[in-house]
């Protein structure tokens, strides 16, 4: 059962990534996206981390993209057209992915025995678990990070600050 | 397999009666509101128009599901089913009663019972704003996609007041499954006044639980939030361009956040199940009482003084009346009293908040575009704040609870 969900759900998360990349409109992009999310989301339930799921839906899924989508519409951007490749991506494109892959498939088969393999079911910490690791061992990574978020909020205000006046 | 006939079992109720309520939600709306507007309401399909629901379904179900010809038609017809896949879905997670045991066999009344429970309805609430924008904006029309862009800022925008105030009672009650959640709220201070989390020590949750409504109010796209489809200037909304069981779907959604929202509202401030006072006091039979008070009232107004004019109530208020006290029978019954009493106190908290949706609804002017962001941003979010953290001080100062 796992399994059979498992690989429906990473299959569906490949194929939103792939369709992700070629689609032409900007919201069909966008929907690739979200449902990349909802897979991964799913994946993680399987994983038995529920809270991390859904944190996945409602930051990824339900602010972030909603907000892609929005100002998508309120653009109104239309479908891309595909311009010429360059020379550059011609000559280059086909071998540096083949590289790329064969690399990826190298390294993984050399360190597939030495990993172990993930259980279904594995990661079995909650809410308050991860909470209180929070606000514990991890309490000045979080912090500093929300500074950081702070900056970037009050930098887009700047931002945006200067092109009204 | 048990397990799995039990739960086939529930789901056909719980779907059963969920869509019987969203069709009869819509009647009983249109009932309220007429008769706030002194009007009959819907009168000529069936008795006093009960049939009104099932007509309705059957003109839109045989209406011709036109495509128009300028629509992305992919969006376009998938984003009513996104908006119902997302409004029904989350019904699935709210617990009715607690659990009992029903010819030998002890089961939860509710169909899961999921440890993130709140997490889960948060999180497919601010996915179900996907519907509503996709749809406005596949249409291809300004005023579709107006209607879509005022949804999905105004869902964001209402979305962190109401987690907010979702986030103090958790404060209080320590969990995020909705049926623990309820569990904990049991129980009565000095023996009369219910421990629902409105009323919980240290920190009483009344103004979240109005931030909560207030919110509930802009994400279900209720009057006076209901800029997304303000006819007045937007001709339809979002739904303008659709016909037929497309847009009976839109429709089926807003009714269907309507109740899981009520529900939400319910479980986590309202006490879900546990009744006002404690049952030594009698609150097992104030279903009795209501309902053979109904049962009375529509036997007089049958049989002793018709309103002129309408035959059929002599036949139909007796015939509803000996309905109602059946009814009121079943509750007196033993075996069922245990599944019937937490059942009834769920469904009137929930009736009573739909009633207020509707009421406002037949009440209150719209916002003004200006006015609906001005109100979150600036009033209700920081309030939302405020109260989490005087709430997270008490329960701090209250000591540690596990």
């Amino acid at each position: 059962m796992d399994l059979i969900l498992f690989v429906i759900f990473a299959v569906l998360a490949v194929a939103c990534a792939v369709s992700l990349v070629v689609q032409k409109h900007p919201i069909g992009s966008a929907l690739s996206l979200i449902g990349v999310m909802g897979s991964l989301a799913i994946l993680y339930l399987l994983l038995g981390a529920e809270f991390i799921a859904a944190v996945q839906l409602i930051v990824y899924a339900g602010a972030i993209m909603v907000l892609f989508v929005f100002v998508i519409m309120l653009l109104n951007t239309g479908a891309e057209t595909a311009t010429g490749r360059s020379w550059p991506s011609r000559l280059l494109g086909i071998p540096l992915i083949t590289i790329f892959l064969g690399l990826l498939a190298f390294i993984l088969q050399r360190m597939a025995p030495s990993m172990g393999m993930v259980r279904f079911g594995a990661f079995n910490t909650g809410a308050k678990e991860i909470g209180r690791s929070l606000f514990t061992t991890y309490l000045l990574p979080f912090e500093v990070t929300s500074v950081l978020v702070l900056i970037a909020i009050l930098g887009a205000i700047v931002l945006a600050r200067k092109e009204i006046d | 397999m048990n397990f799995f006939l039990i739960s086939l079992l529930k789901t056909a109720i719980v779907a059963g009666a969920f869509m019987t309520t969203l069709a009869y939600l819509q009647w009983i709306e249109r009932k309220v509101l007429a008769h706030i507007q002194l009007r009959l309401g819907p009168y000529r399909v069936g008795f006093n128009g009960l049939l009104q629901p099932l007509a309705d379904v059957v003109k839109l179900a045989t209406k011709e599901g036109f495509v128009p010809s300028h629509v992305n038609t992919f969006f376009y017809v998938l984003a009513p089913f996104l908006a119902v896949l997302f409004a029904l879905i989350s019904v699935c997670v709210i617990p009715f009663g607690p659990s009992v045991e029903i010819f030998g066999v002890r089961t939860d009344l509710g169909l899961a019972d999921i440890n993130i429970g709140v997490l889960f309805v948060l999180a497919i609430s601010s996915v179900g704003v996907y519907g509503i924008a996709l749809g406005g904006w596949a249409s291809n029309n300004k005023y579709s996609l107006l209607g879509g862009l005022r949804s999905s800022a105004q869902m964001i925008s209402y979305e962190l007041p109401m987690a907010i105030a979702l986030a103090a009672p958790l404060l209080l009650l320590n969990d995020l499954s909705l049926r623990t959640i309820v569990n904990e709220q049991a129980g009565f201070y000095l023996g009369f006044i219910p421990r629902w989390s409105v009323f919980q020590m240290p920190f009483p949750q009344i103004v979240s639980f109005l931030i909560f409504l207030v919110s509930a109010f802009a994400e279900t796209n209720r009057v006076p939030f209901d800029l997304p489809e303000a006819e007045n200037e937007l001709v339809g909304g979002f739904h303008t361009e659709y016909s037929s069981l497309n847009f009976a779907a839109f429709f089926m959604a807003e009714y269907a956040n309507m109740i899981t929202v009520t529900c939400m509202a319910t479980a986590l401030f309202l006490g879900g199940w546990q009744p006002l006072w404690p049952s030594e006091f009698g609150s097992d039979f104030v279903p009795v009482i209501l309902l053979l008070a109904g049962a009375a009232m529509l036997f007089y107004h049958g049989v002793f003084e018709p309103i002129q004019g309408r035959k059929w109530d002599r036949v139909s208020f007796p015939a509803f009346g000996a309905i109602f006290a059946g009814l009121a029978l079943l509750f007196l019954i033993p075996v069922l009293k245990p599944i019937l009493v937490p059942l009834f106190w769920f469904i009137a908290k929930t009736g009573i908040l739909l009633f207020l949706f509707i009421w406002v609804r037949g009440t209150l002017p719209r916002f003004r575009y200006d006015q609906l962001m001005n109100f979150t941003w600036k009033f209700l979010f920081p309030v939302a704040i405020v109260n989490l953290l005087v709430t997270a001080f008490a329960v701090a100062l209250q000591g540690q609870k596990n």
